[in-house]
């Protein structure tokens, strides 16, 4: 039941729930995770391994792992509830409305296959086109892509290609039936340092000479920094913080965020030492009470532990904290109070 | 060493315990063994007595009574008048010792040369994996019966069915060492290149004798777990050629022996001399087969 | 590539070479071979005659060649009990084995990849366990007893199928054939699943493993992600994957389908080489266990051969890096 929008975004979620029943009782891996991503925005997703960012992605195209199911909320897809879909419209939607990037190109490619065959298959399976014209529209797509010689090339075998050359036919493939939004699962964790800049250079403008709406799921906060428009953090299946890329890099609200920042190199510009936020995120089986992040952050308080998991509302739609920092502090703040606890 | 004994034990027998099928195949395997060990105690009659045999019990069928000697047996009788029930147990004993002693021998053969081929390597590795290589192409019963036409061919006729048991023990054996050696082979290559051994070369002492001292211990579960898999295999083979007339004579019938000659009386209704020898072995066969497979998921996940 | 055929056809070669001598030995040191031909009545004249025709007093590498000549030309001498020549007594019985061995290898491929890919996809549901339990039974039941098994229900207690012989045969010249009667094909229906069945299982369980650890590929994932239809993921993709680890087991599977063919043969009195084999074995007819030896051996190292080279048309990184090391 959406308000009509004049431009409804390319992807929304409403209190996205994702659970997943084992023996010892269900786990929620997502919970209650609400954005909106703008057709030709680009929205950065950042948490540690395991706080829940590709399991969101993966839920937005219906490809999770059973036993994982959607267990509440809604996702829609340019005004479209898509969530509710049958497996076939789902799949109809996968590749022609989402393109997928995955993490490392060289399993995600069919080794037997040649790249074109991929690219043929792909483009065939959604749009009404013969043979020839997909083949004309493959080589097409993987000089886009910046493939040199791909009228050559368009025969060869992934094997044949490096790293980065794969991933760029991975993006031509997600790419190749036009989506309005693609969802970037760590796209360049797997590849060298010196072409991942390259590769987020390309995804960025393709998607912006499309108006293509781009979910960029990664932990690197430097690739968030010069790519993303917003960002959103996560934390144990949860959103943390939800805002401007550069509000929330410089005037960091959330403790976690402003921890994250202050650990990575990029990010951090000012600080001598990296720092370290102490422990690691609870495991989805034993989340404590209140809080999530509270026995790691510096700045808890009693309410912290007490007080039921706060949501974004807690910060006017901005941090899910109880007692958000001083924006015009931010990372330091964290910082020194962090070495006072752990001494 | 022994706390690592131990510790390994009590694992094993934790898993076991967690185990159903294993505990049943366990229990299954132990009262087919003590029926074969007891045999002679346990068994009504002796089978191989032929004062024993009254052809009036002729085709006596199970828990029926015999129409002229109002005898009962509990699996019936067989065209002689047999004890089917004490058959069985006696053929479990030929099945079972046969079974035993090839894969003793078969795991005599495999380590050692494993051993050997691991520790020279060179050219006597290359003979022993290349004759593993030739032999693995072809499946290992037709192996064993090259082995039993040839054996047979070599002994004097007036020993042949003497001589047949050992025969059998000696052409199952030969037909299955392969995968022994190539365990013990890779344990060994492990081993020789650590510093012990070349410091053990260089002082010239027996490094050999002090290998295996360290290669035995690592290779005993992989190992054990390949001579329980390979006894069911084993025993499968011994019934297969014994089945086929080329194994056990039928003066001294094993199970498939026994299933050979049930076969006949198949199509005069005479079920239960076929039948009750054929679920014996199945049972034995399965049991030590469930035991090795789990004996393989518990020691060594990656062995296959 | 060149290289990596070449390779292949040697190492075929040494196979070769190895089962013959094997045969060879047997052949020349297991009894006296002209105690074996010549019987009770012979002169030493007739000793002498047949050591010379057999070379026997040649040299052994010069004997060996001799020997390795003739299997070539399919002259294994003279059967010690039937007094015939070994290759008209194989030629006879060979249409048997192989028409027998055909049925049980479609059978087995077909339905053991068919039920392996269906198995893995509807992993969990009811038909896709019962297939999995069955064929842990058939995996476990020894070969012969599947056999009796089968003769007792459609032979003895339904009289539905014949549990013996080949039914009525025609004659195609040099070829005789169960195919072109209902009798044949009715008494071929039985051996058949004996002999194909433990293959069968095989392999499914082998298609299916791999095909479950092929889903969960990355490729797979993403081939999912680009909206392919469910189909052409599992057959195009993640099969076509499977294959060269599924075409390397069933091709050793095929040739264990000969030699199993010996029980399966023995249950049902199928007149093929592999009773004859299993007869010579019983009376030591030497020359015939030898011809069988490398009759078997020929099969299998072409077989491999085969399965080698079929590994270059499915897989591109072995076309371009065979000439190299693999």
């Amino acid at each position: 039941m959406s308000a009509p929008d004049p431009v409804p975004p390319a992807l929304e979620l409403r209190n996205l729930r994702v659970d997943i029943p084992t023996r010892r009782g269900t786990l929620r891996a997502v919970d209650d995770v609400s954005f909106a991503i703008a057709p030709g925005e680009i929205l950065g997703v950042v948490g540690e391994s395991g706080a829940g960012k590709s399991m969101t992605g993966n839920a937005v195209i219906g490809l999770l792992d059973p036993p994982a199911r959607i267990a509440g909320g809604e996702v829609h897809l340019n005004g479209r509830r898509i969530d509710t879909l049958g497996r076939g419209a789902l799949r109809r939607i996968r590749g022609a409305e989402i393109g997928m990037v995955f993490q490392d190109p060289t399993s995600s490619l069919d080794p037997l296959l040649t790249i074109g065959d991929q690219l043929v298959e792909t483009m065939r399976a959604h749009l009404d086109i013969s043979g020839k014209a997909a083949r004309a529209r493959a080589v097409a797509a993987l000089e886009e892509v910046g493939i040199p010689g791909a009228r050559d090339r368009i025969d060869s075998y992934p094997f044949q290609f490096s790293g980065g050359m794969r991933q760029r036919v991975v993006i031509a493939l997600a790419l190749c039936a036009e989506p309005s939004l693609v969802i970037a699962d760590e796209p360049t964790t797997a590849l060298d340092v010196s072409v991942q800049a390259q590769i987020i250079a390309l995804l960025k403008r393709l998607c912006a000479e499309r108006g293509t709406a781009v979910m960029l799921v990664t932990h690197d906060m430097g690739v968030i920094a010069e790519t993303a428009d917003r960002v959103l953090v996560m934390y144990a299946g949860r959103m943390a913080e939800l805002g401007p890329v550069r509000e929330v890099i410089d005037r960091a609200r959330h403790p976690y965020t402003a921890g994250l920042m202050a650990s990575t190199p990029a990010a951090s510009r000012g600080a001598r030492r990296l720092y370290q936020i102490p422990g690691a995120m609870p495991r989805l089986t034993d989340l404590p009470e209140g809080c999530p992040f509270h026995p790691r952050c510096p700045k808890a308080q009693e309410d912290c532990r007490r007080v039921p998991r706060p949501t974004l509302a807690a910060d006017g739609g901005r941090a899910a904290c109880l007692h958000p920092l001083d924006p015009e502090r931010g990372a330091e703040d964290v910082a020194r109070a962090a070495e006072g606890t752990a001494r | 060493m022994s706390r690592m004994a131990r510790a390994w034990d009590s694992d094993l027998a934790y898993g076991f315990r967690r185990s159903p099928l294993a505990v049943l195949s366990l229990a299954v395997l132990l009262m087919l063994v003590a029926g074969a060990v007891l045999a002679p105690l346990v068994a009504p009659t002796d089978p191989f007595d032929p004062a024993s045999l009254d052809l009036m019990n002729g085709f006596t069928p199970p828990l029926t009574e015999n129409e002229f000697t109002g005898e009962r047996f509990l699996l019936g009788t067989d065209d002689q008048g047999r004890d089917v029930f004490s058959a069985i147990l006696f053929g479990m004993r030929i099945s079972l010792m046969v079974g035993v002693l090839a894969v003793m021998l078969a795991m005599v053969i495999g380590v050692s040369l494993g051993l050997v081929a691991g520790f020279r390597g060179g050219l006597v590795d290359s003979v022993v994996m290349r004759a593993a290589d030739v032999q693995l192409t072809f499946p290992a019963i037709l192996v064993a019966m090259l082995i039993f036409g040839v054996a047979k061919g070599i002994t004097p006729v007036e020993y042949r069915d003497q001589m047949a048991i050992w025969v059998l023990v000696l052409a199952i054996g030969f037909s299955d060492w392969v995968q022994f050696a190539r365990v013990v082979r890779g344990a060994t290559m492990v081993e020789r290149d650590k510093d012990y051994v070349q410091a053990a070369r260089l002082t010239g002492r027996g490094s050999l004798s002090i290998m295996l001292r360290h290669v035995l211990p690592n290779v005993l579960s992989p190992v054990l777990v390949i001579a329980t898999i390979s006894l069911a295999l084993a025993i499968i083979a011994e019934a297969t050629l014994s089945f086929l007339g080329v194994g056990a004579p039928p003066t001294q019938p094993s199970l498939g022996t026994l299933i050979r000659i049930g076969q006949d009386f198949l199509f005069s209704g005479e079920w239960w001399i076929l039948a009750f020898p054929a679920a014996t072995l199945l049972a034995l066969a399965l049991s030590v087969n469930l035991l090795g497979d789990w004996l393989r998921d518990t020691l060594n996940p990656r062995l296959k | 590539m060149l290289a990596y055929v070449l390779r292949r056809i040697g190492q075929s070669v040494l196979v070769l070479l190895v089962t013959g001598l094997v045969a060879f030995s047997m052949f020349r040191f297991v009894g006296d071979p002209v105690d074996n031909m010549l019987g009770q009545e012979r002169t030493q004249a007739d000793v002498e005659r047949l050591r010379d025709r057999l070379g026997l007093d040649e040299p052994f590498a010069v004997q060996y060649w001799s020997f390795l000549t003739n299997a070539a030309r399919g002259d294994f001498g003279l059967s010690y009990r039937q007094g015939r020549p070994v290759a008209e007594i194989i030629a006879e019985r060979l249409p048997a084995t192989l028409e027998l061995a055909a049925v049980s290898a479609v059978l087995a491929v077909v339905l053991g990849v068919a039920f392996g890919i269906y198995a893995a996809i509807r992993r969990g549901g009811w038909l896709a366990n019962a297939i999995m339990t069955a064929s842990l039974i058939g995996v476990s039941l020894p070969t012969f007893l599947i056999g009796i098994l089968l003769i007792w229900i459609f032979s003895v207690e339904l009289g539905w199928l014949p549990s013996y012989g080949r039914g009525e045969v025609v004659d195609l010249g040099w070829w005789s054939t169960g195919f072109l009667t209902a009798s044949g094909l009715k008494a071929l229906i039985l051996p058949a699943i004996t002999l194909g069945l433990y293959q069968m299982t095989l392999i499914m369980r082998l298609v299916r493993s791999e095909m479950m650890e092929a889903l969960g590929q990355d490729f797979v994932r993403f081939a999912r992600a680009r909206g392919l239809p469910e189909r052409a993921v599992t057959l195009r993709h993640a099969l076509r994957n499977v294959a060269v680890p599924v075409i390397t087991v069933t091709g050793l599977q095929l040739g264990s389908i000969i030699a199993f063919a010996i029980i399966t043969e023995t249950v049902f009195q199928w007149p093929g080489v592999g009773l004859l084999f299993i007869n010579a074995v019983q009376f030591v007819d030497i020359p015939i266990m030898a011809a069988y030896l490398m009759g078997i051996s020929v099969m299998f190292v072409g077989i491999n051969l085969v399965v080698d080279l079929s590994y270059l048309a499915i897989d591109p990184r072995l076309r371009a890096g065979a000439g190299g090391r693999t």
